[in-house]
């Protein structure tokens, strides 16, 4: 009996030692939130959790439900933080024009499809699929840009991005004439609302988090990132090309913002440009670092940063169901991202270690 | 204490995790004299002045100073100055885009009656400070806009002013040319004068002939002596530093010596790397150990860095296997068949965040390509594979390799260069800072591959390995190739090609 304690405590150690940890908890602790308003102001405790299928005018029959509406409002955060983790590992930096890339690339989608000038449309200028590659592709560009004033003129990558972060919106409204420009095809909105009854938004995060999770498995790429972004002189003399390494991080993450862009333009069937990915790119840095990454570069979880992505939407979700309202929202977020981040803290984690060791002494 | 000492320190032992740093050291530093810390890599020189600085915490001993009662134990750089201790570090540790006068003042600027800075006096007192010195600078301006000597001289001259006894300048010279080292040398003569006592680190031989009164040498963290310039020529110093004594010759020949294979796998005309490396011809042959030796800075590891386009070349040819070659970076010299393990582990080597695995297999996989990735299962086959070879110590192949002790972490990469398979591999400092079991093991292990087939050059600080394991050796001085020996290969030959010079001097 004894081992079987063992194991379990091993187990549970195990567990405790995993870099999801931290992240999961914090995760689970804003759901805990949800459980205990709903059972003090007597609503069903586990009203969070439930889905339901529902029947809409617009979408048809959905699913519907607190979970089913983090997991799709959360899905841009979620693609955005894919890149971002890429970009933080590899050039211990942070890209902040993600945001605005977003909206360049769907205002230059929303451009292609109605054609120049044109603010609002029901023919499509271009098929569908030539709008698109011609946003994500944007999106690309824009990495390049990106990529190579980081790893090749060795700008700071707060400074190298700063400049499409203030730019990028307002390439955009040049491109869409200063309109905003509605496309009011229905095939485009399929990417921002429901295949079935599953939001699209979430297909394609899922989508984009298998590819590149079989791309790092399969490739070499996430020992390249994480060796140059640990130490790239050691990395060069062992054969390494850092600078190019750190140029592809940056163009995956402006692929992503593309793709993040489009989701979100085809949620509202328009390329607004002065509200797309509106502090997105926040949102994004935020969820690599929830997700007990560390922003200094280096090792990286995927994971963990997509868990950081959909707890911060929870976050503002639950805030909404206890019934805050816009305006105070972001003061509760504050508060609960300030928690999160000061758990995962080394400071505050050595503290912790610390009693643990002494609470086993004790038992001892 | 005798009238003139300003610094005595007795039995400074220190030791570092698996290392003893520092065992019994005494040193002693008169009023007005400037002595020269002298030892090769890693025989303490940096670990005392850190004592004596208050970074390093030493575990036995004592220091005076002169003028304070009873032993001084420094706990951190402003104790030290506190009790007149200054240090100028190689990297001037001032701010460059602030005024000399302000560099001057920093944290003590001369003020008012109302304590608000005295914008007036600071400048009259920094000019004057300057010109006591005889440094022409105009105070006023950004120090980014002097040349590394004048700000060198500026650090000094506010250690200086800070009422110092003792300065310490840790290889001020190494970035200077020699014009600016004349005019910091004409600096430390007139401090010299003034009383206050210098020690001088440097690598360079002639500098501590031209200003040195006194050396201390120290050699694997034990004193060997202390010595008035006059009664230590050239050869002995070099010989009290690399621990032989002159008239005790091992006549160690390799016997590998005169077997050479006429197949030439690496033949450099004219390579060079500006500022680093002057000119140089090399061939190396299949199946040698070529040594580098000299003293550091002497340009070694640049010269092998140059080959292996780590620092890529500026002019010349390299050719390998007789082909002309390109090498714009690594992995260009790596798909020629070379490998480099750098002289500065930490810095160049081991990715410490990383596991011993990935570690190992960085290199191949670096050479693959990043779309032919090993399998798991050859990737903890190659690992397994070299931690049983070479007997790496570690709990497993994907403990963190900054967990492993320093000899075992030099294992793991030279494990990542045998796992490419190169014909021609650079060991530059494979031994430094390593037990001496592993010091062994590596220099057996460097004959067995020479034995195979593969071309090895080879660098370390002490003499007697490279004579044990190469089969001809290369002499740099200064950044330029003086000579290769093949016969007579011994130390006291190597050492008198190293020193240069005029024999008796």
């Amino acid at each position: 009996m004894s081992n079987e304690k063992k194991s379990k405590e091993s187990f549970l150690a195990r567990i405790r030692k995993s870099p999801l940890f931290l992240p999961i908890i914090a995760l689970i602790l804003v759901m805990a939130v949800n459980i205990i308003h709903d059972a003090a102001t007597g609503a069903n405790p586990l009203g969070f959790f439930i889905i339901r299928l529902q029947n809409t005018t617009s979408n048809g029959t959905i699913l519907y439900g607190r979970i089913i509406d983090i997991l799709n409002r959360g899905s841009e955060a979620a693609i955005l933080a894919l890149g971002m983790t890429l970009v933080v590992s590899s050039s211990a930096g942070t890209d902040i024009s993600v945001g605005s890339v977003m909206s360049l690339s769907a205002s230059f989608c929303c451009m292609l499809l109605a054609g120049y000038g044109v603010s609002s449309t029901n023919e499509l200028a271009v098929p569908l699929f030539v709008g698109i590659l011609g946003g994500l592709l944007m999106g690309c560009v824009c990495g390049c840009f990106n990529g190579f004033l980081v790893a090749h003129l060795h700008i700071q990558p707060m400074v190298a991005t700063l400049i499409l972060y203030s730019a990028a919106r307002a390439i955009g409204l040049l491109l869409c004439n200063d309109l905003i420009v509605y496309i009011r095809n229905g095939s485009y909105g399929i990417f921002g609302s429901f295949i079935g009854p599953i939001p699209t938004p979430f297909i394609i995060t899922a989508i984009c988090v298998c590819v590149l999770s079989i791309v790092l498995k399969k490739t070499a790429l996430g020992l390249y990132i994480q060796s140059v972004g640990i130490n790239s002189k050691a990395s060069r003399i062992a054969g390494l090309n850092s600078k190019r390494i750190i140029f592809l991080t940056y163009v995956i993450c402006g692929l992503f913002a593309g793709i993040a862009g489009i989701v979100n333009s085809s949620r509202i069937t328009s390329a607004d440009s002065n509200n797309i990915g509106l502090y997105l790119e926040m949102d994004a840095i935020l969820a690599v670092a929830l997700g007990g990454n560390s922003l200094g570069g280096g090792k990286f979880s995927l994971a963990g940063s997509i868990v950081g992505a959909y707890t911060i939407q929870a976050i503002t979700t639950t805030l909404y169901a206890l019934g805050v309202s816009t305006d105070q929202a972001p003061v509760f977020k504050a508060i609960i991202v300030i928690i999160i981040v000061a758990i995962q803290s080394p400071p505050i984690k050595a503290y912790l270690r610390k009693r643990n060791a002494a609470k086993e002494v004790a038992r001892v | 204490m005798e009238e003139s000492v300003v610094l005595t320190a007795r039995g400074i032992s220190m030791t570092f995790p698996g290392v003893k740093a520092l065992e019994d050291v005494d040193f002693t530093l008169r009023k007005g004299e400037i002595h020269a810390l002298m030892g090769e890599n890693g025989a303490g020189k940096s670990t005392l002045i850190k004592c004596l600085t208050g970074i390093n915490d030493f575990e036995a001993g004592e220091i005076h100073i002169d003028g304070i009662e009873g032993p001084v134990r420094n706990h951190s750089t402003k104790d030290a100055q506190d009790v007149g201790i200054s240090t100028v570090y190689q990297e001037v540790n001032l701010c460059p885009n602030l005024s000399v006068a302000e560099n001057l003042f920093i944290g003590r600027e001369p003020l008012t009656k109302i304590k608000t800075v005295d914008r007036r006096q600071y400048y009259k007192r920094a000019a004057m400070l300057m010109d006591d010195l005889g440094i022409a600078v105009d105070v006023s301006q950004n120090l980014e806009n002097y040349s590394l000597a004048v700000q060198q001289m500026v650090a000094i001259a506010r250690a200086v002013d800070m009422e110092c006894k003792v300065l310490i300048l840790d290889e001020p010279t190494s970035s200077l040319d020699d014009e600016e080292v004349e005019k910091l040398f004409g600096l430390m003569r007139m401090l010299k004068n003034k009383g206050v006592g210098i020690i001088f680190v440097t690598h360079f031989l002639e500098q501590v002939y031209a200003v040195c009164d006194r050396i201390t040498v120290l050699r694997n963290g034990k004193l060997v002596g202390e010595y008035k310039v006059e009664d230590l020529p050239r050869l002995k110093l070099v010989a009290a530093m690399m621990g032989k004594d002159f008239d005790d010759l091992a006549k160690i020949k390799s016997d590998t010596a005169g077997k050479r294979s006429d197949e030439v796998i690496i033949s450099a005309q004219g390579l060079s790397h500006t500022g680093t490396v002057k000119p140089f011809d090399l061939d190396v042959h299949k199946g040698e150990v070529v040594g580098v030796g000299g003293l550091l800075g002497s340009g070694r590891s640049e010269l092998v860095r140059t080959i292996y386009g780590a620092d890529k070349a500026n002019t010349g040819t390299l050719k390998v296997k007789g082909q002309e070659v390109k090498i714009n970076q690594p992995i260009d010299a790596m798909n020629k068949g070379m490998g480099l393990l750098p002289d500065d582990r930490k810095a160049e080597g081991i990715i410490e965040d990383m596991s011993v695995k990935d570690n190992i297999i960085l290199a191949l996989q670096a050479k693959n390509g990043m779309f032919k990735l090993l399998s798991p299962a050859q990737q903890n086959e190659i690992a397994d594979k070299y931690i049983d070879i070479l007997s790496i110590k570690t709990p497993s192949r994907d403990t963190l390799v900054k967990q492993l002790s320093g000899g075992n972490q030099q294992k793991v990469i030279l494990a990542r260069w045998l796992a490419t398979d190169p014909d021609f591999l650079i060991l530059d400092e494979p031994t430094r800072g390593i037990d001496v079991g592993t010091k062994t093991e590596i220099q057996k292990l460097v004959l067995q591959l020479a034995e195979e087939g593969k071309s090895i050059m080879f660098i370390s600080s002490e003499i007697s390995e490279m004579i044990r394991t190469c089969s001809r050796m290369v002499i740099m001085r200064d950044g330029a190739k003086v000579g290769e020996i093949d016969e007579d290969l011994t130390e006291d030959h190597v050492m008198k090609v190293i020193a240069g010079g005029k024999e008796n001097e």
